[in-house]
């Protein structure tokens, strides 16, 4: 697929990028987060590259890395037919600027980030838990949040309500690694 | 007695009302918390995640090949586009080329499954408006296509028949007779639906103006497929960022006028038509060959090569017990879903588990506007644009 798109150099005089990269025909530039919304803006209302539509905003956990999670966000420009990602890097104590005034469709999608993986995004208005159940606690998609979970829910027939309890396996969860065993 | 306005006006609240999760209009289980102004809906708050299985985090510990048949679960509509999505995705990142052969089943496949889609969209859409009668027709016709389902993966529905690296099985004798059988009688189906809603006075009421979204808002809110091009905008991937063999294809992108459910209904149903295009032209184009790549790290050796080969049988074993290995690598591969743009962000990372996998669904980023949408039409409209919108929650809520 022949994609459009400028030189990263051209790129980089406009939005403030951190580092780039090409895989295959895909685009990706890290920023700073305090750059963020900045760089967002820049790349949705400038002329030349007009990244009208936000795909998505995934986060990711590298747990062990100076940096634990990354934020990406996945812009697509429908005038020139290009995509590009834009990665933010932050710990677990850092927030990030919510790009809501930007894209409005971010909304939910910081929704998911925060109620998945516990990151902060600043100013947004309204940032509730979106998939996890009324009253949940933890951020499952952390690396460090275990499969199977820690609550499980059964109905009690004497109270005459679903209640939650602490999770009790007959068999602990296994994990197998089939690293090469020769 | 003449009454004084004044003495008529009293200080009126709004009224709240909790809409669903169990309610046959709410496709599935959407919660909707509705304030209303008499009948007028001043706000709706969707609370989304009742069916909430965390399929990205089992998928995060599920090898390649396991992580394949959450795919179908998603939108349990439209089951082999999103296989489709992610095969995509794993090829790219173990950078693999497939056959012709299988290149031109997933296309078959992929328009096919956007009829069973539509069919079921433009079906439940008029039985939540109130005629039940082409929602019968739209799922005897929806049986016919998953038995073409049956037949090439032995499953209705959640085939897992679309795999990185091809398709799992070949397409059995007759096959495709039958699908141009079914071709031929489909159109005149299709025109019995359109006979019964196209023109009708009540079905027109309904969607007419209920709805309306205008392209800027609509690629403001990230829309994709029918409700961007609803709004006139002709963006289809499968034109634009083409894939598989598309490219070869001759069809065209009905787009809307006016941006309202009445356009969107219109185009779900030519886009129905150009699908029975594609499959027919696509027929024509099957031709002999292998199905899966050869690549034997992504696909399992045949069996009767295995019985002479040691190798072989070293690569399935491996295949099996280890699974797939992907080096360290990370795309944003989407396709052309019925419902939209369905994307896939897979980060990997040397393992055999896909170290991220994130999955972006259509009807998110469209159920995220009901509020807007909505604002200013009477309750009953809230139903309208729910079905307009294509809603499953099996893709909302993950």
């Amino acid at each position: 697929m022949e994609m459009k798109i400028k030189k990263f150099e051209e790129l980089s005089k406009i939005v403030p990028i951190l580092t780039y990269q090409r895989l295959a025909d895909e685009n990706t530039i890290i920023v700073s987060v305090d750059k963020l919304s900045f760089a967002l803006k820049c790349l949705k209302l400038h002329f030349g590259y007009q990244y009208h539509m936000l795909s998505c905003i995934s986060g990711v956990d590298f747990l062990g890395k100076n940096y634990r999670f990354s934020v990406v966000y996945d812009l697509l420009s429908l005038t020139f037919n290009t995509r590009l990602r834009v990665k933010v890097f932050v710990n677990e104590v850092t927030s990030i600027p919510s790009c809501v005034d930007t894209f409005i469709n971010a909304n939910w999608w910081e929704r998911e980030v925060w109620d998945l993986y516990g990151i902060y995004f600043d100013k947004h208005p309204d940032l509730r838990r979106i998939l996890t159940d009324y009253g949940f606690e933890g951020h499952p998609m952390r690396k460090d949040f275990p499969l199977s979970g820690y609550v499980e829910f059964r109905y009690d027939e004497a109270k005459k309500r679903v209640i939650g309890e602490p999770i009790e396996l007959a068999q602990e969860f296994r994990s197998f690694s089939y690293e090469m065993p020769w | 007695m003449i009454l004084k306005k004044k003495e008529l006006s009293r200080e009126l609240k709004n009224f709240t009302i909790n809409f669903g999760p169990q309610h046959p209009a709410a496709h599935g289980v959407l919660r909707l918390i509705l304030e209303l102004d008499g009948e007028v809906v001043t706000r709706a708050d969707p609370h989304i995640g009742l069916l909430h299985r965390g399929t990205e985090k089992l998928i995060e510990n599920k090898t390649y090949i396991q992580a394949l048949p959450y795919f179908d679960r998603l939108d349990y509509v439209s089951m082999m586009a999103q296989e489709h999505t992610y095969s995509l995705a794993v090829e790219k990142i173990a950078n693999i080329k497939i056959p012709r052969r299988a290149q031109v089943i997933r296309v078959l496949f992929a328009e096919i499954t956007r009829i069973l889609n539509h069919l079921l969209a433009v079906g439940c859409h008029a039985m939540d408006v109130g005629a039940m009668t082409p929602f019968m027709w739209a799922f005897e016709e929806r049986e016919k296509l998953m038995e073409f389902y049956e037949r090439v993966s032995g499953a209705r529905m959640h085939a897992a028949y679309v795999r990185p690296g091809g398709v799992s099985l070949d397409l059995p004798l007759g096959f495709l007779d039958d699908l141009y059988l079914f071709c031929n009688q489909f159109n005149i189906r299709l025109d019995e639906i359109e006979e019964m809603l196209t023109g009708n006075r009540i079905w027109k009421e309904r969607l007419v103006d209920i709805g309306i979204v205008n392209s800027k808002k609509a690629i403001d809110w990230g829309f994709s497929g029918v409700m961007l091009r609803g709004s006139g905008l002709p963006w289809d991937l499968r034109k634009t960022q083409p894939y598989e063999i598309y490219t070869e294809l001759d069809f065209s992108i009905p787009v809307g006028n006016s941006g309202d459910c009445y356009d969107r209904y219109l185009i779900r149903i030519e886009e129905m038509r150009q699908s029975l295009n594609i499959i027919e032209q696509a027929i024509k184009l099957v031709e002999e060959g292998p199905i899966k790549s050869t690549n034997y790290k992504l696909n399992p050796p045949s069996r009767s090569e295995m019985k002479v080969s040691m190798e072989a049988v070293i690569h399935h074993f491996k295949m099996y017990t280890e699974g797939v290995i992907l080096p360290f690598g990370e795309t944003y591969t989407a396709t052309e879903a019925p419902k939209g743009e369905f994307g896939v962000y897979l980060v990997s990372n040397n393992t055999e588990k896909p170290y991220r996998c994130k999955i972006k669904a259509p009807g998110f980023g469209h159920l995220q506007a009901l509020n807007e949408m909505s604002k200013g039409h009477m309750i009953a409209d809230v139903v309208t644009i729910i079905g307009t919108q294509d809603i499953v929650f099996g893709e909302v809520d993950r």
